[in-house]
Order: structure tokens, then sequence, then C-alpha cells
């Protein structure tokens, strides 16, 4: 086969696999809305789910989750990133940093049913919170960490190593080159990151499970005192996701309308994930316009 | 006499010696650099002469397993002293690179980024240091309709004369610049060549260049290196025209390098 006809079929093959990729994907997509849209309603979104009852809305476990993924990422995006930091432009070459680099790269790969089982170890029981918002959280921060570091240490390490001379003949400290060209030339790749990290926190029901718990209690979205058992802030309180409850109905459920409410939760978990990241992007475009005085 | 040629140094380099691990990239250097003159450095590629500028702001520090040994004085200190403050150092040694290397920001951001590091908060003042700095290096009738535009639009030639002119707005007295018209076209090269002449009244400047040409237009002192020493450093014109050392002649005839 002569090259021509060699680079033809090249080209062909993976236009099919891109073919292929997509269709999967609008048909996943088509199969979740299809089924799940008719279920959404203003009632479904505003109401609390029911054990055992039909017409329950998921109003508590949406909030639940964006609250967790808040918490979260409160925690992980300040530590990933200093850690992504050090590993860039502090950390020697050598064994300890070799040591450190495949610590990460096995604790990202650890099974998140395992951080659960971890986090009830830890955050639930020799805490001896019980289940609360924030154990599911730390969890979560174990889970999405080695990740956050990674991208964090990659995106240091993309940045044009003339843009740090430059700045260090200028008489200008490593930290303060750091702050005022690194991380904003590296910032579009750390909020991919970052966004990869959060679609994990919203898809995540195993290492959940056993950390922010399967139940809610009766909330009262006016009482916004984060003492309160019954305030929606309290971190201290159980809090069933929307993936947990996306599970939980299918696995347990006795309501009689199991399917319904999963297929609209699972509509809306995939429509959450989908306005999250497009509301993240345009924020982080803005901001990086800002900064590179772009328009 | 002596003593008049001693104040006239800028940078009293004494028996440097760099290796880089095992490797001796520059061998018992001794080299006055004298104020307010343009010095070239000329050599074949790995020759030492971009490590020896590199070391006269301690840049080449930033290079892990870097060993530097002897005397580079500055301004009467040592600054291979590890109490050296690098930051003072490099406020009044500014360096330009090789590529025009502009950060991805506005053009007046670039050339306010360091004085605003060093403390000038003022407003007006920045705009002046900006404006100066802009004008210094012939930049400003190009630009001053979109100071706020991203620096990165620029040119190549301009990016580079925006470079100079962000080194220039911290007021270094020496000025080092590694190859600054390598990646330029004739055109933008001259411009730069014109602007190095300019500066030299107010600057001290040391220039590493491949183009020989370049550094008989433009410096008063040639050095020229070759595998890590410093072969000789005279005069341009005797450089050019009546090289001491026989190495020298055969580098600038073309006969190797």
């Amino acid at each position: 086969m002569n090259s021509k006809a060699a680079d033809r079929v090249a080209t062909g093959v993976f236009v099919a696999i891109a073919i292929v990729i997509v269709t999967i994907l609008v048909g996943l997509f088509f199969y979740i809305f299809v089924n799940g849209f008719k279920y959404i309603s203003f009632d479904f979104l505003t109401s609390p789910s029911s054990n055992v009852r039909a017409g329950g809305g998921i109003r508590d476990q949406l909030f639940n989750s964006f609250y967790i993924l808040f918490l979260t990422m409160l925690i992980t995006v300040p530590i990933g990133v200093g850690g992504g930091i050090y590993m860039a432009e502090y950390a020697k070459p050598g064994k300890v940093t070799d040591l450190i680099r495949t610590c990460i790269e096995v604790l990202s790969s650890l099974p998140s049913i395992v951080i659960g089982m971890f986090g009830l170890l830890i955050f639930v029981n020799t805490t001896g919170w019980g289940y609360t918002i924030i154990g599911g959280a730390l969890a979560l921060t174990i889970f999405n960490l080695p990740t956050m570091v990674r991208t964090t240490e990659d995106a240091i390490r993309a940045v044009p190593r003339d843009l740090k001379e430059a700045s260090l003949a200028l008489g200008v400290t490593h930290w303060h080159t750091i702050k005022t060209i690194i991380l904003p030339a590296a910032f579009p790749s750390i909020l991919t990151g970052a966004i990869l990290a959060a679609g994990r926190v919203f898809g995540e029901a195993a290492a959940l499970l056993f950390t922010a718990g399967l139940s809610t209690p009766r909330l009262d979205y006016m009482n916004l005192n984060p003492f309160s058992e019954q305030s929606p802030l309290n971190i201290f309180r159980p809090a069933e996701t929307l993936a947990v409850h996306i599970w939980s109905v299918n696995t347990q459920g006795l309501i009689p309308d199991v399917n319904e409410v999963a297929s609209g939760s699972s509509a809306v978990l995939v429509l959450s994930v989908l306005v999250f990241n497009l509301l993240a992007r345009w924020i982080g475009s803005l901001i990086h316009k800002r900064v590179t005085a772009t328009k | 006499m002596a003593i008049q040629t001693l104040t006239r140094d800028i940078f009293d380099v004494k028996d440097l010696n760099l290796w880089y691990g095992d490797h001796h990239a520059l061998k018992n250097i001794d080299f006055p650099i004298q104020k307010k003159e343009v010095t070239a450095m000329i050599g074949p590629s790995g020759c030492g002469k971009s490590t020896f500028l590199k070391t006269l702001n301690l840049m080449n520090k930033m290079i892990p397993n870097v060993k530097i040994t002897g005397e580079v004085n500055f301004d009467g200190d040592n600054i291979l002293n590890p109490k050296t403050d690098l930051v003072e150092l490099r406020k009044r040694v500014g360096m330009v690179f090789q590529k025009g290397n502009p950060f991805p920001q506005s053009i007046y951001d670039n050339v306010a980024y360091g004085p605003r590091i060093h403390g000038v908060k003022k407003k007006t003042h920045l705009d002046e240091i900006v404006t100066k700095a802009l004008i210094d290096v012939a930049l400003w009738d190009e630009v001053k309709d979109r100071l706020h535009a991203p620096a990165l639009g620029l040119s190549g030639g301009q990016q580079q004369r925006l470079c100079i002119a962000r080194a220039l707005a911290t007021k270094p007295e020496v000025l080092l610049m590694d190859e600054p018209t390598s990646a330029l076209d004739p055109i933008s090269t001259l411009k730069i060549e014109e602007l190095i002449l300019e500066l030299k009244e107010k600057y001290t400047i040391v220039i590493v260049t491949h183009n020989m040409q370049q550094a008989a237009r433009v410096s008063d002192k040639t050095a020229f290196f070759l595998m890590g020493e410093l072969i000789e450093v005279d005069l341009t014109p005797n450089i050019f025209s009546m090289p001491k050392d026989t190495r020298t002649e055969d580098y600038i005839t073309g006969r190797f390098g």
C-alpha cells in the first residue's frame, strides 16, 4: 500500500472513531433526556423526596449535591493547586519527589468505594461525627486531590520557561513570579482540571454512601443558622446527594414511582453537570480575558 | 591612570570558573566590563558566551547542579557571595532574551510589571515610566493608541523592543542582551541596533551575538570566547582588523565555527 492510500485509510479510521464516539454520546443524552424530561417539573424540583408514597421530589438531593460540590471544591482547589505548585516549582528532582509522585498516582487510581470505606473509618467513626456533609466532602477531597495536584503541576510545567525567566530577570521574587505570571498563564488548564474534578463530585455515589449517608433530615430552607439541625447549611448533618439518591431508589426504593424518580433525577443530574460546566468555562474565560487583556 | 580605569569598571570578573555538573563551561575568565560601553561577546555555539552573560545577573543559578567559583564584582561587591540579594541585583542588571518573551498581558502591563512589583503604586508615576520606556525604545508612536491591547498581538520586532522597554522600566544600570536579534528580520534587527547605540548613552550594555557584523556595528569592545575560555578582548576595531590571537583571526575570517 502506498503512503497516500495509507493516509486516506488513517483519516477514514479516525473519522469513523469520532463518529462512533459522537453517536454513543448523542444516543446516551437522547435516552436520558427523552426518558427523564417528562418527569421534570417545578414540583419535582422543589418538593422533598418521599420514602413510601408516589410523587416525591428531589429538592434536598439537588441542594445537597451542589452544597457538597461547593465544600469539596473549597477544600480541594487550594490544597490541590498548592500541591501542584510545590511539585512543579519547588520539589527538587530526586527520590523523595519521585516517591511523592508515585503516591499521588496510586491515590488517584484508588477505587472510590475504597475511599468510601476509608472515609467511614476516619470521618464517620474515628471522629464520631456520624454521616455528615463534611465527611462526604473530605472523602471526595481525597478522591479528587491527586487529579487536582497532577493537573496543576502539568499546567504549570506547560507555561513557557521564558516567561518565568523574563520575570525573574526583572528582579521579581519566585513567589511573585508564580502569582503574577505562572498561575495566570496556567489558569485555563487548571480550570479544566477543576471542572473535571467537579464533574466527578456530581457523579460520585460510592464514596458518599458511607460518609454523607443515605438520608437527609427535614430541612427548613429559611433557617440559615449553620449550627441548627434543620438548616440546609449545617455541615454536620447527613446528606443524600442526587447520584446517591438515584442509586438508592433503584436498589431499595419502596416508592411506586421508582422509574419516574430515577429517570427524572438522572436527567437533572446530567443537566446540572452540563450547566455547571458551561458556567464555569464562561466565568473562567471572562477572568482569563481580563488578565491577558484580550477582549 | 590605573585608578581611573578601576572606577570605570562596572563589572570586574576575576578567575571565574563555572561547571554544569561535570562539564567545565567557563574556564578562568578575567574580564573587566566598562561603564556605558557596549561590550559584544562572539564565539561559536557552546563556547560559553551566553553562560558568561547569565552569570552577570546570576540567572544560571536556576539551573540545577551549577557550580561557580571566582569573583564577579559588580560595582565593588562580589555577587557570587551567597548573601547577594538577587532581587536587587536583577533590578540593577536587566536582561533581554533571544526571543521576545512578553507576558500574556497588555502592552502597558508588560512595561509596568517591574516597577509595580518594586513598589511604584501611583498611576501618574507608572504612566510616566511606561511612556518614557516606550519612547526610549522607539515603540511609543507605534503603540500609543493601543496601550491596553495584548502584547502578543505585536510583531516579533515590536515584541522584542517591548521586552527591552520592560527591562528599562526598572531603571537598570546594565542591560544584558542574549542574541536579541537572532529571531528577527533585517529591518527589525536594524532598529534594535540603532536602539543599542542610543541606549549606550545611559546604560552599560553587554550583548551576545552570533552575527559578527552586528558586533562590529554596535560594540565598543569585543570579546572572543572559545571552548569556555576568553581568548581575547579588545577594542572592536582592533579585534576585527588585527586580532592578537590566531584563533580569533581564524574565527572572524570564517575559517571555522
